[in-house]
């Protein structure tokens, strides 16, 4: 209430207005920096994006090479994460499944949401036996435990380097349904509005118009459901993981880590904290984003604080 | 009422007979049991891999429709040529005593023994290990939640939704690991095994003193119900403050502070009566993923229950066991959706009255 009035009386008196008018972006922005966990959570991603990018080609170790004198070593001056029975290098091979864990979750969420957003907004646009068939779909698609479904796609399915991207499309196709729900209720009210009849009778085609003038709106739902998608993503490509059905040998990911430390926790715990630590701080500061974005999308949200 | 739970629970069973038959299509299509009998050595009679498949309704040169009627109705022709299974075979015995659909789920290739003696085992393993940790995990998490949304942003809140938000990022198979790492840290230092985590009990003669058998199960069970008890309530204790927050600030609750109750009254009685309606929901779906969510934590503590049948008869490209775990999974959640619906009747006037 304050501001309205220091802002009242600055523009009477001033010839030009001093308080700045704020873009959305900005607006948006500023309340996303006052969330201090979410700030965090973002510079942590940040350095471990670049943690997996860099460090490859930087640390000492590579994640393939095995070093015949040190089985089992704890960390040391050598091995700064230790080794692992075959005598890997902890860390390399963290970095290595920290940046499998990361491109596997970024791309299923992005692909998730697309998903969720195509078809959620289509289905409430056109309605009808369409609308009727998606929600059918959708159902139909949560009855069944997606994990062992998508075990059983791995396990029969081709191996060799580039298995994970069949992982992608997998965890993408079991993840959009939830997401695709939401997006249709939030298109049943856009599609109401005045501008969307006003483009429908400009003769405006669906596509277009579900890309023009729904999906934009309902973009901060989105933005925020890619940010909870990578957590969900990584979780999953973990699990399946450590049970064989996710990332194969010799390739290797957070999950496949978690699984070969567990079964070594007493002699050699850290085979098995590495990992789990780095994931748990990744899904951790991912959420913390994510949470932080909510906040600072939601026009009605209590905890931006003053705009 | 009674007319929309039936359409409800109509709609379910169709839905998940269509979802347990794609679940077999995807099955029977990706895994090939007929694999790990060429990795044998010495390798078997082609004649016999070709029967034992035949028997088992997994062989891929059968044509897919027959494989799908064999299944369905007419029964796995056993080596005999009697025709024993079939999920809609109807036979006096049925599945549960009574005459009745005999849902015979079928044979495994390796080895031969039925699917369904080894699911009605296990479904009891699975539901020993869950039931403790969620009955715990939900009250705890209920209370938990409403108790910080009423300390909104003080310490004690803060630290509760600190510790949440670890556990939610966690994966199960992480808490289970270092609740593990914990215990056997806690042994050494006590001097005995206090805490054991490996199956169900333990596997040699038992001290002489009474109770010896009750005692030993109940040590087996403390760290994975101590496990599943932080895993189920820290996403329900997030969801219940929300919902609680929401409770608190809305105006019945205002009205009836503004009237004189006392706040412990309309906290109680106002606030946390409508806030556990959509718990309640949320508690009946958790029921359906309890089974196949707790594999992670049947492996952990070597528990044999539904989940690692699952992952087992992957590994082992058993078709027929693979499926009846996804249609178990599917029964749990359709039961879980109907429990949700039937509260939502109840609850809700407007479903109720309709």
């Amino acid at each position: 209430m304050s501001e309205t009035i220091d802002e009242a009386t600055t523009t009477a008196t001033d010839p030009k207005p001093t308080a700045k008018r704020l873009t959305r972006g900005q607006l948006v922005l500023r309340r996303f920096l006052r969330n201090k966990a979410a700030v965090v959570g973002l510079a942590i991603i940040v350095f471990l994006v670049l943690l997996a990018i860099i460090g490859p080609s930087t640390l000492p170790w590579t994640y393939d090479f095995k070093d015949t004198s040190a089985y089992y070593s704890a960390p040391d001056s050598r091995h700064w994460f230790g080794t692992t029975q075959s005598g890997g290098d902890v860390l390399a091979l963290t970095v290595r499944g920290l940046g499998k864990s990361l491109i596997i979750g970024f791309t299923v969420a992005i692909i998730q949401t697309s998903l969720a957003a195509i078809i959620g907004s289509s289905a409430a646009y056109i309605g009808g036996w369409y609308e009727k068939a998606w929600l059918w779909v959708i159902d139909l698609m949560l009855v069944l435990p997606s994990f062992f479904l998508i075990a059983i796609v791995t396990t029969g399915g081709p191996k060799g380097p580039n298995a994970w991207m069949l992982l992608v499309v997998l965890l993408a196709a079991f993840g959009w349904q939830l997401s695709a729900r939401v997006v249709r209720s939030l298109s049943l009210s856009v599609r109401e509005r005045e501008y969307v009849t006003a483009a429908r009778f400009m003769g405006l085609s669906t596509p277009r118009l579900l890309l023009r003038h729904i999906i934009p709106n309902i973009a901060s739902m989105l933005i925020v459901d890619v940010c909870l998608g990578v957590g969900y993503a990584i979780l999953g490509e973990a699990g399946l993981s450590y049970f064989g059905f996710g990332v194969q040998a010799p390739d290797t990911s957070l999950g496949t880590m978690i699984a070969e430390g567990a079964q070594s926790t007493t002699i050699a715990p850290w085979i098995f904290l590495t990992p789990a630590f780095l994931l748990v701080l990744l899904v951790m500061c991912v959420n913390a984003v994510g949470d932080g974005l909510r906040d600072a999308l939601d026009p009605g949200s209590m905890s931006g604080g003053r705009a | 009422m009674g007319r929309y739970l039936l359409r409800r629970l109509l709609n379910y069973v169709v839905l998940l007979f269509i979802a347990v038959s794609l679940a077999w299509l995807l099955a029977q299509t990706q895994l090939h049991p007929r694999m790990l009998f060429e990795l044998r050595n010495p390798p078997l009679d082609p004649n016999a891999v070709e029967s034992l498949l035949r028997s088992a309704n997994v062989n891929e040169n059968v044509p897919l429709l027959d494989r799908y009627l064999n299944w369905l109705y007419r029964g796995w022709p056993r080596a005999d040529g009697s025709i024993t299974g079939g999920i809609f075979r109807w036979t006096q015995e049925g599945f549960f005593g009574i005459p009745g659909f005999a849902f015979d789920w079928g044979t495994s290739v390796q080895g031969g023994g039925s699917v369904n003696e080894e699911i009605s085992r296990r479904i009891w393993v699975s539901f020993r290990l869950v039931t403790a940790g969620w009955i715990l995990g939900t009250i705890i998490g209920v209370g938990l939640g409403a108790w910080t949304a009423t300390r909104q942003y003080r310490i004690s809140d803060r630290v509760v939704t600190a510790f949440a938000l670890l556990l939610v990022a966690t994966p199960s198979y992480v808490t289970g690991e270092v609740a593990k790492m914990l215990a056997t840290w806690a042994n050494q230092k006590l001097g005995f095994q206090f805490f054991l985590f490996l199956g169900e009990r333990s596997t040699g003669t038992l001290p002489d003193y009474p109770f010896a058998e009750l005692i030993d199960r109940l040590q087996h069970m403390l760290i994975p119900t101590i496990v599943l008890t932080l895993l189920g309530m820290a996403g329900l204790s997030r969801l219940q403050r929300g919902l609680m927050l929401d409770a608190l600030h809305s105006d019945f609750v205002r009205t009836a502070r503004a009237k004189g109750l006392r706040e412990n009254k309309a906290v109680m009685k106002h606030a946390l009566r409508t806030a556990l309606i959509p718990t309640g929901t949320y508690f009946a779906f958790q029921a359906a993923a309890l089974f196949t969510g707790a594999t992670f934590t049947e492996r952990i503590f070597s528990f044999h229950g539904m989940g690692m049948y699952g992952v087992d008869t992957i590994s082992k490209q058993e078709i027929n066991g693979v499926v009846a775990v996804t249609a178990f999974g599917g029964l749990c959640y359709l039961v879980g959706a109907m429990l949700a619906d039937v509260m939502v009747a109840i609850l809700d006037p407007r479903v109720r009255l309709s």
